[in-house]
């Protein structure tokens, strides 16, 4: 009893006590009716498990990836960056709203920035702060009329197009409307390559179709002003 | 009163009748090990494990006070380093740790690779490593992200912009990631539930299989240049090597574990108390842009790589990279299943081992420095030395001031201070002639820029005639060497 290795071998001993074990024969016997039987219940309950998982599954999945498959048009909608007069003629302005899709626990992070050019009194470009390259916040330099972004390096010109740098691409461009005086944006996602700012080529500020106050004057003449 | 070791052993006893689990250890303990296997060289496997103990006591002791929540975590963050008594040091313990366990994981792979113990029949061990490395980086980003400041926002804005170029399920991808269209409070609780749940679950679950795989094929012999493995006779050889040569495991190995592990908890413990924790750094508000976001050391080299690909090429390397790394790294035991397995022998695998080192240090390196940056402030706060305005005349000096106000020190250094993002302009009048300088500062190219809308004339006069009078040492000024030649035919005899 004092050598534990013995212990071991007398446990060992009485697992595999033949008293308590069925003979090969004893198995043999009981085998073919109970197998058949059981082992098809067994089948079966294995099935109906596997359609209770599925069953199971279908919501889980749908709560895990319900966002991921959402539209666009879901999480955009407008929001007001300012009034125009906030916005001089002919700068760049670092302009700040409140993310449209907010969730409780968003904290500061619901804040996001952009840049805004006012081109002339008619015409705005509004760029995302998040660099083509892979999004960091690129900066405004008045001087040198560059884009700079702090990662690797891309510099845009002043009206988003591509100078230099990683990225393939201009700045990403939010869609932009002045409605009530006051200037608006269509926000809402974190601007990649995957979602709408990419497909918009920078605009031509100057062509008649992208002059929001041309939106505007045409607009009060219909008498209509849709969101 | 019975001697209480008498009682040690009944009660050992009726644990092991019970559970087994006395005697596995005990065998766990005792299985044979090559005793060419005992040494120094094996101890990296137990000591990535132990870390990971400590990772597990420290995080648990963590999150208990820890909030992840995107508008508390920053500020509990606060409060565990300077409010808590020697939360700052939990922090520490942590953060270090993690650096500590992703160092000890590469160099166990390097060894077990060099040592050739991937081969077979262990080349399933290797794989399932390879998958605990992806899970250790794995728990390293996510970490990060943890440390909700603002390296952590912009960094998850990486990662969702690298996500989006997934082709066709990019979107979804980059949702999924988020936990919804941008960065926001579900973005934090997704990557907790990730850090702190799933991908533990599955370390934890894979370094038992690991674990148990090693105790069943036997820690790998010490290799021999000429002892080749064969599918035919390794485990027979392997078996009577055993026999032979073979130790318990404990104590002839284990005592080497042991003392690398005391000795490793003990560097991780003076790292967290001398150099602290790391971070927070600013609060993770995406209006504060004033901010050159950094990943952690392990990742450097990638943020190096993204600096330096070819935009053409970035896309197709994103997509490609992680397959073409990890890969070759899973096929290995499959191609190289057999063979030598002394590094002696294998020159292939040495010079693959430096080549990869050397890349990853240089890159590592790199990214600590990032030349590629501009240095956003150097126009206000990198004053030009006076050497290199004395005895300027007027329109120099006001070209220096156009230099220095149009942010090209953000780029370009004089006197060793400002960006490197550009070439160095101390001597810039020996490479170039006026009618250069004037061409790439309004036309750009190369890296540069066009300042062309940026420059009136007087200003690009006066920056050139400044720029002009750099010319290193007093060297001679570069000259256009055409200049002067005579047309022949109006035709310039340099352009034939
Ligand atoms: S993120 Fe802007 S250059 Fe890479």
């Amino acid at each position: 009893m004092s050598d534990p290795k013995h212990t071991h071998h007398e446990i060992a001993a009485e697992a595999t006590d033949p008293r308590w074990q069925a003979t090969p024969a004893e198995v043999a016997a009981a085998a073919p009716a109970a197998t058949s039987r059981r082992s098809f219940l067994f089948k079966l309950a294995v099935g109906l498990n596997g359609l209770v998982g599925a069953v199971f599954a279908v919501p889980i999945l749908g709560y895990l990836i319900g966002p991921a498959t959402k539209k666009d048009a879901d999480f955009n909608s407008w929001v007001k960056l300012g009034s125009l007069d906030e916005f001089p003629v002919g700068k760049t302005h670092f302009a700040e709203y409140v993310n449209p899709v907010v969730s409780p626990s968003d904290g500061e992070t619901a804040k996001i920035a952009c840049w805004v050019r006012r081109i002339d009194a008619n015409s705005f470009q509004v760029f995302a702060v998040n660099c083509a390259h892979l999004g960091c916040p690129v900066r405004w330099f008045e001087q040198s009329r560059l884009f700079l972004c702090p990662c690797h390096g891309g510099a845009y010109y002043e009206d988003g197009s591509r100078a230099s740098g990683p990225p393939m691409r201009g700045l990403f461009e939010y869609q932009h409307r002045v409605h009530n005086g006051a200037l608006e944006i269509l926000a809402g996602q974190l601007p990649t390559f995957s979602n709408e700012a990419c497909n918009r080529k920078p605009q031509k500020p100057n062509a008649p179709e992208n002059n929001p106050l041309r939106v505007l004057a045409d607009d009060d003449a219909a008498g209509r002003r849709d969101a | 009163m019975k001697n209480p070791v008498e009682l040690g052993k009944k009660l050992r006893a009726w644990i092991d009748l019970r559970t087994g689990l006395v005697q596995q250890a005990e065998e766990m303990a005792d299985h044979p090990t090559p005793s060419s296997a005992a040494s120094w060289w094996y101890v990296f496997g137990s000591g990535a494990m132990v870390l990971l103990g400590l990772q597990v006591v420290t995080g648990i002791l963590l999150a208990m006070v820890y909030s992840p929540s995107a508008s508390n975590a920053w500020a509990s963050l606060q409060f565990i380093n300077h409010n808590l008594p020697l939360g700052w040091y939990l922090r520490a313990l942590h953060g270090w740790g993690s650096d500590f366990m992703i160092a000890i994981v590469l160099i166990h792979l390097v060894q077990v690779f060099l040592f050739g113990a991937y081969k077979f029949p262990r080349e399933l061990t290797w794989v399932v490593g390879v998958f605990l490395l992806l899970l250790t980086l794995a728990m390293a980003f996510t970490g990060q992200v943890m440390r909700f400041d603002t390296d952590a926002y912009w960094g998850i804005g990486i990662g969702a912009s690298i996500t989006s170029s997934v082709p066709l399920v990019g979107k979804p991808l980059v949702r999924l990631l988020l936990g919804g269209p941008i960065i926001g409070g579900a973005t934090l609780s997704h990557f907790f539930a990730l850090h702190v749940f799933v991908i533990p679950g599955a370390l934890l679950g894979l370094v038992g299989l690991h674990l148990l795989m090693v105790l069943r094929l036997g820690i790998n012999e010490w290799p021999m240049p000429g002892r080749i493995v064969r599918r035919a006779d390794y485990r027979q050889n392997y078996a009577a090597l055993t026999r032979k040569t073979g130790v318990a495991f404990a104590p002839n190995a284990a005592w080497k574990d042991a003392v690398f592990a005391a000795a490793m908890i003990l560097a991780v413990m003076a790292c967290a108390w001398f150099f602290g924790p790391f971070g927070p750094s600013g609060q993770p508000d995406p209006t504060i842009i004033q901010t050159a976001p950094h990943p952690d050391f392990f990742f450097l080299w990638i943020y190096a790589v993204l600096a330096f690909l070819p935009p053409q090429l970035e896309i197709p390397f994103l997509l490609a990279a992680p397959a073409l790394i990890v890969l070759p790294l899973l096929l290995l035991p499959f191609l190289a299943g057999e063979g030598e397995k002394h590094w002696s022998r294998r020159p292939v695998a040495i010079l693959v081992v430096t080549l990869v080192a050397v890349t990853l240090g240089i890159f590592t390196n790199l990214g600590l420095h990032t030349p590629w940056s501009p240095v956003m402030d150097a126009w206000s706060s990198a004053a030009i030395p006076a050497r290199y305005v004395k005895d300027r005349t007027p329109l120099e000096r006001r070209g220096a001031l156009v230099f220095q106000d149009k942010q090209c020190r953000d780029c370009h250094s004089i006197g060793g201070i400002g960006g490197r993002r550009g070439p160095a302009l101390d001597d810039i009048a020996t490479r170039m002639t006026v009618d250069q300088m004037v061409r790439q500062v309004l036309q750009g190219g190369g890296n540069m820029p066009a300042y062309g809308k940026a420059l009136s004339p007087a200003e690009t006069t006066a920056l050139t005639a400044y720029l002009r009078t750099l010319n290193g040492n007093h060297l001679a000024p570069a000259v256009n060497p055409a200049a002067g030649i005579e047309p022949v035919n109006g035709t310039h005899p340099v352009a034939q």
